[in-house]
This record gives C-alpha cells, sequence and structure tokens, in this order.
C-alpha cells in the first residue's frame, strides 16, 4: 500500500521515558485478530493506557492530555519482540508519523519504513535532552526534516543529523514502497527464479 | 576471497544490488499464518496482483487456534473468521493450506523441518519473528512485517540491507541438566535483548555440532531474543541425515545437486566476522528469567541481582521486578508458581516432551498446579503416543492438548490470568505476553517439568 509522503514534520511530542518497549506492549497479541488494516490505534499500548476493566490509567503518559503530538519519543531498544507490523499500525493509527529513539529493533524499524512512519535514531544524549525539553515544557516543538536528515529541538535550536538508506528515503519523500520497485523487476526475477536449487 | 556461511547463502540469492540501497534478495520458502497474512492478501487483491510462484509458499493455521476440541467450529468469531481467511486466500491463490485439523498442522516453524520445506543454504521468510528457527539448517531464515510478506507474494523477493555478522562459539562439555534452551538463556542473558540487533549470527563450537538438529533449532529460535535477525549453524552430516526423504526434500538427481552446493556451507576458515563472542559451556547452568524480557535471565541457583539506583534503566529494571511481584536479591528456587507450560516453536518438539517425560516419570503433578502441554504440531503428537510418552504423562496426572501456539501468545483461551506465575518453555516473558497481566519465568522443559511436581521453582538436577 501506498503512504503518504514524508516531508518535514513539525509537532510536539509524546515522551514515553520507557526502555526495551516490545510490540507486545504496543499491540497486544489478542488484538491481533482483524482481518483488515483498521482501527489499531485503539488498542494501542492497550495494557498501559487501560486498567482490567477498561478504565483509563491516569497515570500512563498517553492518557495525560498535558501531551500530544505526531512524534512519539520513546527510551533505548524500541519495538524488540514479535514482528507483527500490527505494531506499527497501531502507531500510525493513533496519530504518529514518526517515532524518535536512541536504538530500535531492526524489524520493527523496517515495518515501519514499510508504512510510512519515520523511525529517527539519535543519540542517547540527544534523547535525554529532547526528553528534557518535552519535560520543562510538555507544548515545546520539534521538528524532524527528512530531505536533510535532521531533528531540531526548536526552543534550543540544538539538532542531531540522523541516518537512513537513501533508497529507503528517497521512497518516504515519494511515498513510494518496495512492492513499487520489485514490480518492475520481473524479468530479471524470473530469470533469476529458473537458476534456483530449490 | 574468503567467505562465512551466511555470505555464501546471501551472495546466491542476490538478484539485485540497488545503488546506496538494500539488495533484492529472492526468497526459497514463504511459511504464511492466519494472523500476519490477511492484510498482505487484501493488498495484492487492491493491487490486482497474483502470487508469483504459489508452489514456493506454505500456509497452517497455528497463532489463533484452540488446543482442545479442535474438530469442533471455533467459537471466537473473530478468530474463526481469521482462520477462514486464510483459508480463503491460500485457494484463491492457490497455496497449499494445512488447517486446523489437518495431519500436517501445526506451529509454522516446527512444520518447515519437519516436511523438508526447511532446506540447508535457502532463504526462508515467514511473518514471524521466530522463523530465525530455520537457521538450525543452515539456512537464511528471517521474520518479516506483513508488508514484506505482501511484497514476497507478489514478486518472491524482499529487499534488505545486509547485516552485520557476528559469530558465538560455545565450546565444552553441557552439564547435567542443561538443555540447548539454557544455552542459549545465557547466551541471551549476556548480550542483552539489544546486543545482537543488527547483526546475524552464526553458532559454532562443539556444543552446537554436538547438539541434536531439535536442541539447535531451539537455538536458533532464540536469536531474535537477542536483537538478532536470524542465527545460523553450518549443516553437517546430522542436518542432511534429518531432511533426506522428507516430503519437500529434493530427491534423486536433485538430491545429489543440492548435497554438492550444501558441502559448500560453513565459514572459510580465515572469514571475518563483524563480532565474535566466545563462552565456555562448562560454567552454564540450568537458566531462569526473573524479569518481563528474555535478557533478564540468571543460573536458577543465583538470585535476583541489584541495579545502581538511577543508573542507566534502572526504571525499566524496577518496573519489571514490580510487575513480577519480585524483589532485587531473591533467590528464585522455591517460589511459587500456579502454571506450566510446554510447548511453543522453541520447545514443542518430540525431544522436548521426552525431557519433560524424565522428570516427572513415576511422580504425581502438584494438584495445586495448572499444567498445558501443547505439542508443537500432530507429527509430534503422533511421536508422544508412539513413543509412549502420553502413557507417562497420564499416569502422573498430566494431560494433552491439541497443536498450536497456544499460551506462548495467548491469542486464544489459554491465557494465564492476572497476576499468576507460569514456568514457560516458549520464547518471551514480556509484560502481558500470556494475557494480561500474567507472569511469566522461562526455562527449560526440565525446570518446567521440576516446576509441575513440586509447585515451585526447583533444579532438576535435585530430582533425577
Ligand atoms: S509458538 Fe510462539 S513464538 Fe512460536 S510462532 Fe507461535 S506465537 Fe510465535
Amino acid at each position: 500500500m501506498a503512504y503518504d509522503k514524508f516531508n518535514i514534520l513539525k509537532s510536539r511530542a509524546v515522551p514515553l521515558k520507557i526502555e526495551n518497549v516490545d510490540t507486545d506492549q504496543i499491540i497486544p497479541a489478542r488484538f491481533l485478530k482483524a482481518v483488515e488494516r483498521v482501527g489499531f490505534g485503539d488498542n494501542l499500548f492497550r495494557d498501559w493506557r487501560y486498567d482490567q476493566k477498561g478504565k483509563l490509567k491516569n497515570d500512563f503518559i498517553l492518557n495525560n492530555s498535558l501531551y500530544e503530538g505526531k512524534i512519539l519519543v520513546g527510551g533505548k531498544n524500541f519495538g524488540s519482540g514479535s514482528s507483527r507490523e500490527h505494531a506499527a499500525w497501531a502507531i500510525y493509527d493513533y496519530g504518529f508519523r514518526c517515532v524518535i529513539s536512541s536504538f530500535f529493533a531492526d524489524i520493527f524499524k523496517n515495518n515501519c519504513m514499510n508504512i510510512g512512519v519515520l523511525p529517527v535514531q539519535v543519540s542517547e544524549s540527544f534523547l535525554q535532552k529532547i526528553f528534557k525539553n518535552i519535560e520543562l515544557n510538555p507544548k515545546s516543538n520539534f521538528e524532524v526534516n527528512l530531505l536533510e536528515q535532521k531533528v531540531s529541538i526548536i526552543d534550543t535550536k540544538e539538532f542531531e543529523l540522523f541516518e537512513i538508506n537513501p533508497y529507503k528515503k528517497e521512497n518516504l519523500l515519494n511515498g513510494f514502497d518496495d512492492i513499487d520497485y520489485l514490480i518492475n523487476l520481473k524479468d530479471q526475477i524470473s530469470a533469476f527464479a529458473n537458476k534456483t536449487p530449490f | 576471497m574468503s567467505k562465512t556461511l551466511f555470505d555464501k547463502v546471501w551472495d546466491t540469492h542476490v538478484v539485485k544490488k540497488v545503488n546506496n540501497g538494500p539488495d533484492v534478495l529472492f526468497i526459497d520458502r514463504h511459511m504464511v499464518h492466519e494472523v500476519t497474512s490477511p492484510v498482505a492478501f487484501l493488498g495484492l487483491k487492491n493491487r490486482k496482483l497474483s502470487v508469483l510462484y504459489p508452489n514456493k509458499t506454505f500456509a497452517t493455521a497455528d497463532h489463533n487456534t484452540p488446543t482442545i476440541n479442535q474438530h469442533l467450529p471455533v467459537k471466537d468469531s473473530l478468530s474463526a473468521n481469521q482462520l477462514k481467511t486464510l483459508e480463503r486466500n491460500s485457494k484463491n491463490f492457490g497455496i497449499s493450506f494445512w488447517g486446523l485439523g489437518h495431519k500436517k498442522n501445526g506451529i509454522v516453524h516446527v512444520i518447515g523441518p519437519e516436511y523438508g520445506i526447511t532446506l540447508p543454504g535457502a532463504t526462508i521468510v515467514c511473518g514471524d519473528s521466530h522463523t530465525s528457527t530455520h537457521g538450525a539448517f543452515g539456512a537464511i531464515a528471517f521474520g518479516i512485517g506483513t508488508s514484506e510478506v505482501e511484497m514476497v507474494l507478489s514478486t518472491q523477493c524482499i529487499m534488505q540491507v545486509k547485516p552485520k555478522k557476528m559469530r558465538i562459539n560455545v565450546n565444552g562439555k553441557m552439564g547435567k541438566g542443561v538443555t540447548p534452551k539454557d544455552i542459549a538463556l545465557f547466551i541471551i542473558s549476556r548480550l542483552s535483548t539489544s546486543g545482537a540487533t543488527g547483526f546475524f549470527v552464526e553458532y559454532s563450537g562443539s556444543v552446537f555440532t554436538e547438539m541434536s538438529m531439535e536442541g539447535r533449532m531451539t537455538v536458533c529460535n532464540l536469536s531474535i531474543e537477542m536483537g538478532a535477525r536470524g542465527g545460523m549453524i553450518a549443516p553437517d552430516d546430522k542436518t542432511f541425515e534429518y531432511i533426506k526423504n522428507r516430503e519437500f526434500t529434493p530427491k534423486d538427481k536433485n538430491w545429489s545437486n543440492s548435497m554438492k552446493y550444501w558441502k559448500t556451507l560453513y565459514s572459510d576458515e580465515d572469514s571475518k566476522f563483524d563480532k565474535e563472542y566466545y563462552f565456555d559451556a562448562n560454567e552454564i547452568e540450568p537458566m531462569i528469567t526473573f524479569g518481563t524480557n528474555p535478557g533478564m535471565g540468571i543460573s536458577i541457583t543465583k538470585g535476583i541481582p541489584s541495579i545502581k539506583n538511577n543508573g542507566e534503566g534502572s526504571i525499566s529494571y524496577k518496573k519489571s521486578l514490580n510487575y513480577m511481584g519480585y524483589s532485587e536479591g531473591d533467590e528464585m528456587i522455591g517460589k511459587k508458581i500456579d502454571f506450566v507450560f510446554l510447548g511453543s516453536c522453541t520447545n514443542g518438539r518430540i525431544e522436548d516432551f521426552r525431557a519433560f517425560a524424565k522428570i516427572i516419570k513415576g511422580k504425581k503433578k502438584n494438584p495445586d498446579v495448572t499444567a498445558w502441554l501443547v505439542p508443537g504440531s500432530h507429527k509430534v503428537l503422533e511421536s508422544i503416543k508412539e513413543e509412549g510418552i502420553l502413557n507417562i504423562l497420564n499416569e502422573s496426572g498430566f494431560e494433552l492438548r491439541e497443536p498450536g501456539c497456544s499460551a506462548c501468545l495467548a491469542m486464544n483461551d489459554d491465557k494465564i490470568p492476572i497476576g499468576k506465575y507460569a514456568v514457560s518453555t516458549s520464547n518471551r516473558n514480556f509484560e502481558g505476553r500470556q494475557g494480561p497481566g500474567a507472569r511469566t519465568i522461562l526455562a527449560s522443559p526440565l525446570v518446567a517439568a521440576a516446576a509441575a511436581i513440586t509447585g515451585q521453582i526447583t533444579d532438576p538436577r535435585t530430582l533425577f
């Protein structure tokens, strides 16, 4: 599925100051029974957001009206565990377009880029600066510029450059996905398939 | 130029190198299950695409299936719909489907090797992170997301940046009561859950050459729990013996041709790895986890480590212990447990049931423990019966369930209730993984058996 182009995102951010957030937390398995990609945002961080009776837990950051925005900022090693793309869908469906962390799990990172959510990996110290900035001023804005591969804290004018594979960057800027690319290689693929042993 | 095992398999599958981009990698085998595939099939329909090579894709139902009364209609309507959807998609797109009740049905990573779908030197993917299991045969096998499932269905290719290479060497003798699960939990406890992120791992050393194929599968299965894309072990005679004459294994001339390729699959002596670790098997004891990620593991005889106040990760560490209801310094032995789960693609194979039976034979299940014993596949179930293991289980007061993922991810009714403790042979002890509020303790089938008998964490070495 092609997705919205990603260029510059200027937004407030929601700080999730927890390390090793795994995809079972992002979307628990019991919400994976759908056969279409709809409604996953409602169950994003389900068991952290709601208690057993379905009541909102006030101490969870997503339930705090002080914080909002299209950027989710997470602690180190974000998105580990299950390969479920539903985790990325839930993040997208909730309204986030970018996740910032100091370290991402591989599959999660790929899944995000495949659906148009930008994972931005920053240094641990810059991550802490972002957290600090939100703590001081929950309304503060951040800018993620994909073309320049730059993430900035607007209040303090501090910024950091981030890395992204040039091919993936091109895709995100244009809203293309890998299938668009691979379909054009059809002949090359079938020639290759004829030579494979299994 | 000298190459690693991983390089050899990867390089033979590169269709095209994209400038500054990922490689276009050809996929030999694609496994599909009900949970991560429906949106991919929907994508095909929307783009008006077909499945390029239907005979390279195999579908099974496992994640979202009941483990009792499989002959009856599935009660949960959402689950039933998901299973029907896979059946319909498989039919419409010409893919072989081994659904609920089919004699070849089982957990995707258990049946792949059983029917010779899993082969050395192949590229294997599935919308499930534990696809790494198949690396035990010297395949490059890794989990993918649903967008990628759609990619493989429509083009038999995937776009991947070549990961870095890591080798983990374990030599020495495995002690009494130490199983492949303990070796893996030990390695993860040393590397942490992100220690191998960005890497593909090769396991090497006498411990792995001496290990059975089942054991190798357990180890490769758990590679993802240290962040690795996958893990692999060079194929040897044991590997070839295992796959020979299975349903989808190459036969006759194809076998001898394949063998020529398979014999080249090892890391050349002077090949380079980006990172290398060495461990001594003699130092490894039966392992157990105490926290909420698989890296939080210790020898069963040890206490829960303390963490420096306000040190890095201390908030997450405390949150984790709090969830488990444990404190720093606690001994794990003697802690009361409520549930035991034997099963999953990590430890749901015949060897795991043999190990479990060895401990419980002639003893009685603790009356306060609920035990769910779930074979990884129908084939495993059959062997359990044929080998007389079922009798041993029944005599000790255990029942056997029908195959599936079950309490490994608790999508079906097999959920550990809130606050209860489960010793589980599966692979993830994340918060809520086995049901909302469930507290999971990962361990080997031997430790699980010991807990099922005593009702508490027990060193299995004291029981045999
Ligand atoms: S047994 Fe568990 S880890 Fe394995 S495929 Fe099923 S859900 Fe995934």
